[in-house]
Order: structure tokens, then sequence, then C-alpha cells
């Protein structure tokens, strides 16, 4: 029977060290980064997932060892320990080490994704304004203010200059959303009542698929946006395209 | 303990005898525990193929029109599902169920400090899934907001179909249970604490009982809480105040026509004040049992009872301070972030010495497996696998990313399925001899292990990729997503799994069928244990103990150094009592 349990901790082994081998080839893991803040976020998950593996395997080794040995001898008993001073302090100093560890590494990103300190000065870059089940985009216009005849309006799609910070203030109209681009790592919940802002900076052009990540009702699962992240010069092109079209339309409104 | 003979309904209906109480707890958990697998399976048939005509489990749960699930349909599911398990299921089973029929027979005592107290709780626990069922069948269906029925999805009524009339029930159904959970965990305390037989020392309890008594006194302490928050969101529901909803809101473009003014974070903190600490209520208890079997089985002392007793207390202390955990991404402020970062890092401490401490008790023993042992074992290979996936979520940057996706799914369910619900099997084949006087089949039970862990691997494993690959909780259908849709041989891979999962607990079912008709009769120790409810004969009579007891030492005197058996009894049993 000691065999069978063997090969159920051999077969667990396996199947976790097979987890992480196989899956990033399929596409069964981190999609490819597209933001600047993925990098350290990145190496954050891989340096946490090594400390992962390393545990559940001495764990695992140590757990089948002692089961392995354990199960066979049944005739002398057993030594009664009660404890070991020194075991106790050795491990729960290094395991409290490890821990600390860790929780010092990830300081500077959390600052650099929330810290208020750190958030672009340069004013807000598009509001995005959830609701059930859609999302809305307004930018300011040539003012850089927002609520002004000159802003810009894009519903499903949010384009933003690549290569810069970014900010954004997000708003919901109802229900609580989150704004979730898993290819930038960033997601911030969509709270009625408050605007949040958010801060990125996109490392690379192209689109991305916007994800609602909060519960927000039946619709919750179709509830799909997109982010288009253009050259600086593209995007200038494509805002100031846009503002045309609103000034008129503006204009239209008023006579 | 008296001759004469009662009725079924004076045995089993209306007795104040906590291990009668004990059962009845067993029983209806055990129900809803399968109740909540088969919304489980209902679930994961959805996400495996979408908006298909779903065999058998459609019918059962959502009635011959359910059979193809809704965008609402779904919803509920997970909500029900979600509720069911954590509320209505896990912690009954812990603290209802083994707290009820364990705590007086570890300390010694005859019965609860308040036994009539404690049938009370029991049927306010009944009447509380009563409610529950209730909310299936009003209009707009069961709550559909998600176990944790955030504001303003859940106070809204034209937000959602479930938040009418459905999460009304829900809330009074929660408040109900809130306050029979706060009556049986006083209970407990009050036992523990003034109950135990005379020489029972605090440091010579079984850390079973350490681990009810814990989680009792986390109940006691933040339960109320939540029954409180409930209370309120009734309030904004039924009486016109507005705690958690906020102001200014047009849901499909209309203004609600709701009290506004209040705050959706408010709810979250009350919330979570709660239901985090909840985990540690589904899982202290849970250590409890596992160090009992391992020891008894290793034929070992406990390896570090005190540093065991103590990361009991520091798991208790910290997880009171770690809810903010989940507000990661909510808009909660950095110093916040970081603080609760912190608080949730160092939980994990004691977590880890206890897992060590479980390791330097079997090594070097000499260990029986029994099935009651390989589930115990079971228990630790996976609460270790949910323990350290909890250092991803911990670290607020990466949190950042996961939080929402299925690895907090694949997270938390190592630790209550893999974790708690195998201690609870573990736990039941411990104690089954006690309980019915008979045996259950070891064969049989080893088994149902084998299958059991392989399954539950094959169905929870997978969800880390799924989370780490991006895909979000509470999606009816990842194909929408280009991002998620990659994955549906994964997900087709953990419905299979679940469905074999599921059919391999008949073997449970079996092998309590088999005890009861066929099983052999045990005497008062089948297992050579040394704690005190194994000098009850099996089962114990109203009453528990025929005989007065010394107490002379700690619960886990095996090994060596125990005397003329390779075990020394807790107490020694002197002159018998009158009957």
């Amino acid at each position: 029977m000691r065999h069978c349990a063997l090969l159920l901790v051999l077969g667990l082994l396996c199947g976790v060290l097979a987890f992480f081998a196989l899956s990033p080839g399929r596409g069964w893991w981190l999609p490819d980064a597209a933001s600047t803040i993925a990098q350290p976020i990145d190496a954050l998950f891989d340096g946490i997932g090594l400390v992962i593996l390393l545990g559940f395997v001495l764990v695992m080794a140590l757990l089948a060892w002692a089961v392995w040995r354990g199960a066979r001898a049944r005739t002398d008993r057993a030594r009664s320990t009660h404890g070991h001073t020194g075991l106790e302090l050795t491990w729960t100093a290094g395991v409290g080490a490890i821990l600390v560890g860790i929780a010092l590494a990830q300081l500077p990103t959390w600052a650099r994704l929330r810290d208020p300190a750190e958030m672009p000065a340069s004013g807000v870059t598009a509001r995005v304004i959830a609701h059930q089940w859609a999302w809305r985009f307004e930018h300011p216009g040539a003012d850089g203010v927002l609520g002004t005849a000159d802003d810009v309006e894009t519903a499903s799609e949010l384009v933003l200059p690549a290569g810069e910070s970014v900010l954004l203030e997000l708003r919901s109209r109802d229900v609580i959303h989150s704004f979730f681009v898993p290819e930038l790592r960033v997601k911030q919940d969509v709270v009625p009542g408050r605007a949040i802002p958010l801060w990125f900076t996109m490392a690379r052009a192209g689109e991305f698929e916007l994800v609602c990540a909060e519960l927000c009702g039946l619709g919750h699962y179709v509830m799909a946006g997109r982010v288009r992240a253009l050259p600086r010069a593209d995007y200038d092109a494509w805002l100031a395209a846009r503002i045309i079209d609103a000034r008129s339309r503006g204009a239209e409104d008023a006579r | 303990m008296s001759s004469e003979r009662r009725g079924f309904l004076r045995t089993w209906v209306v007795s104040t005898d906590h291990k009668v109480v004990g059962i009845q707890y067993l029983v209806a958990s055990a129900a809803m525990l399968f109740f909540g697998g088969l919304l489980a399976l209902a679930i994961r048939w959805q996400l495996a193929w979408p908006w298909t005509e779903m065999p058998i489990v459609g019918g059962l749960v959502l009635g011959e029109s359910g059979r193809v699930l809704s965008p609402a349909g779904y919803t509920a599911l997970f909500t029900m599902h979600g509720t069911a398990m954590v509320f209505f299921a896990i912690i009954p089973l812990l603290t209802g169920a083994f707290g009820n029929y364990l705590v007086p027979l570890l300390v010694g005592a005859p019965d609860m400090a308040f036994p009539r107290l404690n049938a009370a709780s029991f049927w306010i626990f009944a009447a509380s899934i009563v409610l529950f069922f209730a909310g299936f069948g009003v209009e707009g269906g069961a709550a559909n907001s998600g176990w944790t029925a955030y504001p303003p999805l859940a106070t809204v009524p034209a937000a959602a179909p479930g938040s009418g009339a459905g999460q009304t029930w829900w809330l009074v159904a929660i408040t109900v249970l809130g306050v029979s959970t706060i009556l049986n965990a006083l209970n407990a305390v009050v036992t523990i604490v003034k109950m135990r037989a005379p020489g029972l020392t605090w440091m010579r309890l079984p850390l079973t009982a350490w681990g009810l008594l814990v989680a009792a006194a986390l109940q006691l302490s933040a339960l109320p809480v939540l029954t409180a928050a409930g209370l309120l969101q009734l309030a904004d529901r039924l009486l016109g105040t507005a705690f958690y909803t906020p102001a200014g809101l047009y849901v499909n473009a209309v203004q609600p026509d709701v009290a506004a003014g209040g705050s959706p974070l408010l709810w979250q903190h009350l919330f979570w004040f709660y239901s985090h600490p909840a985990v540690y209520v589904m899982v202290l208890p849970a250590m409890g049992f596992v160090s009992d079997i391992l020891s008894v089985n290793a034929r070992k002392p406990v390896f570090g009872y005190k540093p065991m007793v103590a990361a009991i207390g520091a798991i208790a202390g910290l997880g009171l301070l770690v809810w903010g955990h989940h507000m990661f991404t909510s808009g909660l402020g950095f110093e916040m972030g970081r603080a609760f970062m912190l608080s949730t890092m160092l939980i994990a401490l004691p977590s880890a010495v206890k897992t060590f401490n479980w390791i330097a008790t079997i090594w070097g023993g000499r260990i029986r497996l029994t099935a009651a042992m390989c589930f115990a074992l079971g228990f630790v290979a996976l609460f270790v696998i949910g323990g350290l996936s909890g250092l991803w979520l911990a670290a607020t940057p990466v949190d950042v990313y996961l939080h929402d996706t299925y690895l907090v799914v694949a997270h938390f369910h190592y630790i209550v399925f893999g974790g708690t619900v195998l201690a609870v099997f573990a736990a039941l084949h411990h104690w089954w001899p006690k309980i019915t006087g008979r045996a259950l089949s070891e064969t049989l039970g080893r088994w149902h292990f084998l299958g059991t862990f392989v399954a539950l691997n094959c169905v929870f494993l997978p969800m880390h990729q799924l989370g780490i690959a991006g895909m979000i909780r509470r999606t009816a259908d990842p194909s929408v997503y280009q991002l998620f849709d990659r994955l549906e041989p994964l997900n087709r891979f953990v419905t299979w799994s679940a469905f074999g999962l599921m059919g391999w607990q008949l073997l449970f079912v079996a092998n309590v069928v088999w005890s009861f008709l066929g099983g052999v009769r045990v005497g008062r120790n089948p297992w050579e244990a040394a704690s005190l409810e194994w000098e009850t004969p099996s089962p114990p009579a109203h009453g528990n103990f025929d005989s007065d007891l010394v107490i002379e030492r700690g619960p886990y005197e095996y090994g060596d150094a125990a005397g003329e058996r390779d075990f020394a009894p807790q107490a020694r049993r002197t002159a018998p009592r009158e009957a």
C-alpha cells in the first residue's frame, strides 16, 4: 500500500511539474505583455512561482519519504518525541525570512501601480464610463478639459498613445465593473459614485482585449471592449479628425 | 443512559443530546454539500459546452425549463453554489456536525453547556435552509449577485433579476443562519472553557478541541458584523435606508427607485470582515482533525504541541486583520493595500509552521495507512498547494493581475475542497465507529480516497492555468474573448474530471450503506487512540461517559515512552457511574 501512497505523491509532483512546464507553450499562461508595468509584475510572478515550486517539491519529498519509511516498520515502537525547539525556530525563521523578502520585493511595483505620488501630472487622457454591459470613453479635445464641446467620445474602443504614460478616470453609471486588460496586467474596479484614477504606459502599439472582471449582472460575460494603442503621431491624427467631427456636430446642434 | 426505549421522534428529532444534534447537522449539511455539488456540475457543464442542453443535472437543478441555461440562470447558479457550500455545507459540517458531536466528548463533559440552546441552533439552521430554498421559487429567481452580494448590483432590483425578491430571501436566510451559528459558537466556547473534566488543563486539550474552540471564538467576534451588515442591506431593500447604494445611478438609462447616498465599499469591508475569517473557521477545525488523526496513525505524539496551539491562535488573530486583501483592486488606498499585503504575507507563517509540524509528527512514525490516515495525508499535500498559491495573491501587484480570475477559484478550492473536505472525510472515517458503533470498510475507504484525490487534482489544478491565462471568474461563456477561447480544451478537461469526482463519491455512499448493513461492530477504542472520546462506549449513550475520569496526561502519548502498550490513555476510568 505504501507503493500506492508513493505513486500518488509522485503523480501529484509530476502533474504540478508538467503544469509548469507545458502550459506556456500552449498559450495557457500569461498573455504577451504590452505595458511597461508588466515587466516587474511578471518578474514577481516568476519569482514567487519559483518559491512555490521549491516549497511544494520540498514538502512533497519530505511527506513521501516519511510515509514510505513509516509504513514499512510495524514491529518497533516510534520514538515519543514531543518537539524540538531548535527545529521549530529554524523553520519559523526561515519561512518568515522568505515571506518578508517577498513582501519587500513587491513594494516598489505596488507603488508604481497605486501610489498617488506616481500619478502622471499631465492630466486625464481619457475618461472610462462603464455601464451594463458596455464601455464608453471620453477624451478631452484640444483644450485638455473634459466636459467641453470638443470632447471626443467613442464606444467599445479606447484609443491611447503608445510609449507614454496615460491617465484614465474610471466611472460607472450603475453597478461595480472592473477595467481589466490582461496584456497590460492592469485591473481596477469601477465603483459607482467614485472617480478612480488608473495609470500605465503601453509598451507597444496594438489592439488588446478589455475585459470586465467584476460581476455586473447577467451580461457580465459579454461586457467586452478593446484598447487600441497608436504611435503618438497616429494618435494625434486620430484625435484631431475626431475633434473636427465633434465640433461640426456641436455646430449643427447649435443651429 | 436510561434503558427505556424512546420513540424515533424523541431520539432523533427533538433530542437535546449533543450527539443527536451533531448527527442532525451532519445529515443536513451533507445534503447541502451534495446540492452544492450538483450546482457545481451545472456550472462546469456551461463552461465546457456553453448554451447546450444539460443532461440529468439540468433537469434536477433547474427544472425542465432550465435544461439550457440562460445568462441570468448562470449567475444564480454560481451565487447559490458559493452560498450553499460556504454557509450551509462546509461551516456547519465542521462547527455544527463535528463541533457538536465531539466537543463534550473531547473535554470529558456529559453534554454541551446549553443543550436546549444547542437543539435550537440546529432548528434555526434548518429554518434557514428552508429560507435558502424559498429564494429559488420567487419571481426573478434566486439571488444572482454572487455569494458576496456586492451592492449596488444586489440592492437595485433593476440591475439583476435576482436582486428583487430572490435577494431579500437570500439576506433573510443568511441572517437567520448567522443567528444560529452565533448561538452554536457560544455553546462551544462556554463548554470548552467551563466544562472540561477535572485535570484537563488547557495544554492537555486535543488540537481538534483547540481548532473548534478558536473557530467558534472567531465566529463570535466577526459573525455579528456580517449578520448586522445583512440586516442593513435588508433595511436598504425594505425600509428605504441607504447604507450601500450610492447616489446618481442610472440603471438601464433610468434612475432606479431606491434610496441612495450610501457606499458600496462599506458592504465589502463588512462582508469580508467575517467572510475572510470564515475561511479560517472552515480550516482550523480541519487542521485539528488532521493533527489528531496523523498522531494516532503514526503512533507518535503531535510534534510541537505548543507551537501548534500558538499557530492556531496566530492564524485566528491575523485572520481578523487580512480582509482587505479581497479589495486590492476595489479602489482601496495605496497604504491600506500595503498594510493588508503585509498581514496577508504574515498569516502564511503559522500555516507553514503547522505543515512542518505535521511532517515532523509522522517522521519516524509507525504509520498505519488507514482510510482516515490517507485522507489526512491528502489534506496536508493539498493544503500546501492552496497555501502556496496564496503567495501570488498576497503580493499586491501580482494580485492586481490575478484578482477575480480562475487562479483565485483554484486557490480557495484547494483550501476548502482539497483541504477541508478531505479532512472531513478523514474525520468521518476516524470517528464513524464512535458515532455508529460500526466500522466503515477500510478497503472501500482507501479506494474512495484514491479516486477522489486524483479527480480533484484534475479538476482544480488546471484552474490555475485558466487563471494565469487571465480567464475571469463568473463568466458564463469564455469563448466571448479570444484570449480565453483557446482555453476550451482545459475547460472541458476540468468538466469531465468534475463529473468523475462527483461520480466517485458513490463509493462513500456505498461504504456508509455497507457499514450500516454489515459493518463490524467495534469496541470503545478501535484505533488504540489516547484521547477522551475513546473512553466511552461506541456509540456513547445520552450523558456520554459511563465512569468517572481521572485525567492524567495530554492526549498524544504514543510510542516508546507510553508504557506497556504503545499508547497511554489520557484518562483513567474509575468507578462506573450509576445508570
